[in-house]
């Protein structure tokens, strides 16, 4: 364990004014699993794609085996033996496991031979380190969990000796999770280094041996993972922890949006199965759910943008057939989506047109099919004043809004006529905690004005924060709703894994 | 060195992008003047001259530009929601062919006030459906219409062809494939007298300014912008994406077709299978010389039209090739093209 493998010295990389690496050092041991904490925003993203060699460091030097890595050439660094599983797997899915871990290897002319060779050393790779998968499986057929042990297969048939994952868990089931870390260290024992990213607590004291925690672009300490606590990390994390809203007791209203035995089949796939929940004024029904369960297809169908194939939606007690995009904002829904930058605003357009668009044919913004720029502008201003939206005014093209801005301005767009409905969908996702809690108190201040909110999220301490009943989605299935003050989070963890599928079975 | 997006694009790189590419294009095809023995500035010079240098060849170049302002207005105004119309010169055709065919019989003694606005109308008309075929396509089956629109080209000159020497033949015109003419009443007066140039010059510019007009005030305008600049986050705000586009299509389509009304009706009065040279494809250039800017339209179709005409002028005086000008504004596109880049992005180290 003393054999020091990759050492980062002292780098730096900034963007415009904003310093994202600023003067990191960090050293990795043979065998050694070595967490890489932070929020979203700290750095740890740039950091590894430095390391990687998508970026080029404005300053300081990395060591691969002794040997200086040259900066920005990642092919490179998977010479000197880093293998990288990206969070969004960059696997085909038309191609079969064998061809996806082979390609980018294969010399032109000899293919055909490579193959039987490619063949025994994918299968020795996946019986030595327990990464069980079928070579000539379709990637497409695989479940997410088998598709990251093939980009894991895949890092190591490079012959990758160290091992970067980015959110490994981002994307598995909790018990997929579990088995993932025993894989790595399996993998480590077997002499292999790994560095993981993470902002999870509970996963980095489970499988690592030490933890680099890092804010605002530098290292702010470094533990043994047996000589520290989740308490402490999640300080050194946050530095000051900012307090997110509190729920407070409150009386909820009448059922305003219902859906009875809703099924969505797209393509030939069931999306959405049976579907049923009761959503109240004045309340928040959290779904739960690991993502890829059926939450877009809920939230596009609520949203107005998908079709159902069976069951009934009841708006304010009447069946109401499909919704529409038009009728849901004439029925009073507001609607966050869960893609902000590819749904919920047009990044090339400004500030003021993407909050008129869903709204532009009422009479305020237009008159006989032409646009009233001043009451568009006006409206935008009194949103970005009132949701204290930073960063650019009425005319400032949408794409230079942080992210976290960007979701101020659509939660704004929506609140400011005070929705009967609010639909929301991971609306805290990928924020910085100040942003996060901004989301969080809008989303309690419209439930106490007696908004009805959906909050579809696959953030756990978002959903007990805010939802005062919770229904997990599995499979396009939604479980019976539990109230959350009596459930703790090993039960929701049971429910997001579909344990109550089998006793309804 | 990487390019980086720009935050913010100053008023002034815009209007000096355009300039910048032309000049550079000039540079470069001067290259080419140059191998062929002949002084660069004065080609060039003469090149001005021919355009502008009477009032008979200022009229000619005007004439020119006409077709190339409407030609790419359609192009402009498609590509800006992203239908990605490549046949213009099929619309221009078959807006010509209709005017002809509906001016020789239907129309044939109207009078002018009633026949003139029916006739732009119908070429109008006959350039939309030719474009509303493969936005159909797109949107019902998603095929790219990139590919139908441009191969519609071909189906509609061969149409034309066909027509000019069957049913609309004109008999008086000693076996040449040639339509039948409107009637004098229907043609466009004259803007100046002894020239070529009509009044189809002010119907463009006037277009010009009214799909300007659309595009940056009316409800229209930000909803086919939307729909084009992203289609998923038009649909999440409710904007009827195939009735946009459809809409977009008719005007597109609609611009083209009237492209060919006005060159039937102002210059030539019957059509032939040479009316066009290349006046749909051309206004593909003009567009994005342009910058898809409507306003920007006119100015672009004036420069294209300026090296087209002066380039005989050239020519005859200094004995070089008049495909020079051609080149010179096919280069144009390219670093255009290339200055778009440059002005989007800034370089850094």
């Amino acid at each position: 364990m003393t054999e020091t493998v990759l050492e980062i010295d002292r780098v730096s990389k900034s963007f415009g004014d904003n310093k994202a690496n600023d003067a990191i050092s960090m050293t990795l041991a043979r065998g050694e699993i070595v967490a890489l904490l932070g929020e979203n925003g700290a750095g740890k993203t740039t950091l590894m794609s430095i390391l990687f060699g998508h970026y080029v460091p404005d300053e300081g030097h990395i060591h691969v085996f002794g040997a200086e890595l040259p900066p920005g050439r990642p092919r490179a660094a998977i010479h000197a033996g880093i293998g990288m599983v990206h969070q969004h797997f960059s696997l085909a899915s038309n191609l079969t496991v064998l061809e996806n871990v082979m390609t980018g290897t294969e010399t032109l002319w000899s293919w055909r031979s490579e193959t039987g060779r490619a063949r025994a050393k994918l299968t020795s790779l996946a019986e030595r380190f327990g990464l069980a998968v079928d070579p000539d499986a379709r990637l497409g057929d695989l479940s997410v969990g088998e598709q990251q042990r093939v980009e894991i297969l895949k890092a190591l048939y490079n012959d990758a000796r160290i091992l970067i994952l980015d959110e490994p868990t981002a994307v598995l089931t909790n018990l997929e999770a579990e088995t993932l870390f025993v894989t790595l260290k399996e993998m480590a024992r077997q002499g292999l280094s790994l560095i993981f990213i993470s902002h999870k607590l509970d996963e980095v004291m489970a499988a690592a041996d030490r933890v680099v925690v890092l804010r605002g672009g530098k290292v702010v300490a470094e533990r043994r993972a047996a000589d520290t606590s989740k308490a402490e990390l999640a300080e050194l994390m946050v530095g000051h922890r900012v307090a997110r809203p509190v729920r407070e007791a409150h009386e909820r209203g009448a059922s305003v949006l219902e859906a009875a035995a809703v099924s969505v089949r797209i393509d030939g796939v069931d999306r959405l199965k049976d579907v049923s929940f009761r959503l109240h004024a004045g309340e928040v029904l959290g779904i739960i759910g690991v993502s890829g369960n059926g939450q877009a297809a809920l939230a596009r169908m609520v949203s107005g943008t998908l079709a159902r194939s069976s069951g009934d939606i009841l708006l304010y007690g009447e069946a109401i057939g499909d919704l529409s995009v038009a009728g849901a904002i004439a029925a009073g829904i507001g609607r966050v989506p869960e893609d902000r930058t590819r749904d919920g605003a047009i990044g090339e357009m400004a500030v003021w047109e993407n909050v008129v668009l869903e709204r532009i044919d009422e009479p305020r913004f237009s008159r006989r099919g032409f646009v009233d720029r001043k009451a568009s502008i006006a409206f935008t201003e009194a949103i970005i004043s009132g949701f204290d939206v930073r960063g650019g005014g009425p005319l400032t093209r949408t794409r230079l809004l942080s992210g976290g801005n960007m979701q101020k301005l659509i939660l704004g767009r929506n609140l400011a006529d005070r929705p009967r409905i609010l639909i929301a969908a991971q609306p805290a996702r990928g924020l910085d905690e100040g942003a996060v809690a901004a989301v969080h108190a809008r989303i309690l201040d419209a439930r106490k004005a007696g908004t009805a909110v959906l909050l579809i999220s696959e953030d756990l301490d978002e959903v007990i924060g805010l939802a005062d009943r919770i229904q997990a989605i599995v499979g396009g299935r939604l479980s019976a709703p539990v109230s959350t003050d009596e459930v703790d989070a090993r039960a929701l963890g049971l429910m997001m894994a579909g344990a109550w599928k089998k006793e309804a079975a | 060195m990487r390019f980086e997006r720009r935050e913010h694009r100053p008023l002034a790189l815009v209007i000096l992008t355009p300039l910048l590419a032309v000049a550079a294009a000039m540079a470069l095809s001067g290259l080419l003047i140059a191998a062929a023995g002949a002084p660069v500035l004065e080609a060039y010079w003469r090149i001005l001259v021919g355009a502008f240098g009477s009032r008979l060849s200022a009229t000619e170049t005007l004439t020119r530009a006409t077709p190339l302002m409407l030609t790419g207005l359609a192009a402009a105004v498609a590509f800006r929601a992203r239908v990605w119309n490549i046949g213009g010169e099929g619309q221009f055709y078959l807006g010509a062919i209709a005017v002809a065919a509906v001016g020789s019989r239907l129309l044939a003694d109207a009078p002018g006030f009633l026949s003139i606005p029916l006739l732009l109308v119908t070429g109008a008309v006959a350039g939309m459906i030719l474009l509303i075929v493969p936005l159909w396509l797109r949107l019902k089956f998603s095929v790219d219409e990139v590919v139908t629109s441009l191969l519609l080209n071909f189906v509609a000159v061969l149409v034309v062809s066909m027509l000019i020497d069957g049913p609309l033949k004109d008999p008086l015109a000693f076996g040449w494939p040639q339509s039948q003419a409107v009637p004098d009443a229907a043609m466009l007066p004259k803007l100046v007298a002894r020239s070529r140039l009509h009044w189809g010059v002010g119907i463009a510019l006037g277009l010009a300014f009214v799909v300007h007009f659309v595009q940056s005030r009316t409800v229209f305008g930000l909803k086919s912008r939307a729909a084009g600049l992203s289609p998923e986050g038009a649909i999440f705000a409710g904007v009827p994406l195939a009735r946009t586009l459809l809409l977009v299509a008719c005007l597109s389509g609609g611009l083209a077709g009237l492209a060919g009304a006005v060159e039937v009706m102002g210059v030539k009065g019957y059509v032939t299978t040479d009316l066009s040279p290349g006046f749909g494809y051309s206004g593909i250039v003009v567009a994005m010389l342009a910058g898809l800017h409507p306003l920007g339209v006119v100015l672009a179709a004036l420069f294209t039209a300026t090296m087209f005409v002066g380039a005989d002028g050239m020519s005859r005086a200094l004995k070089i090739p008049t495909y020079i000008a051609d080149v010179t504004v096919a280069l144009s596109l390219i670093t255009m093209l290339v200055a778009v880049f440059f002005a989007q992005y800034r370089i850094r180290r």
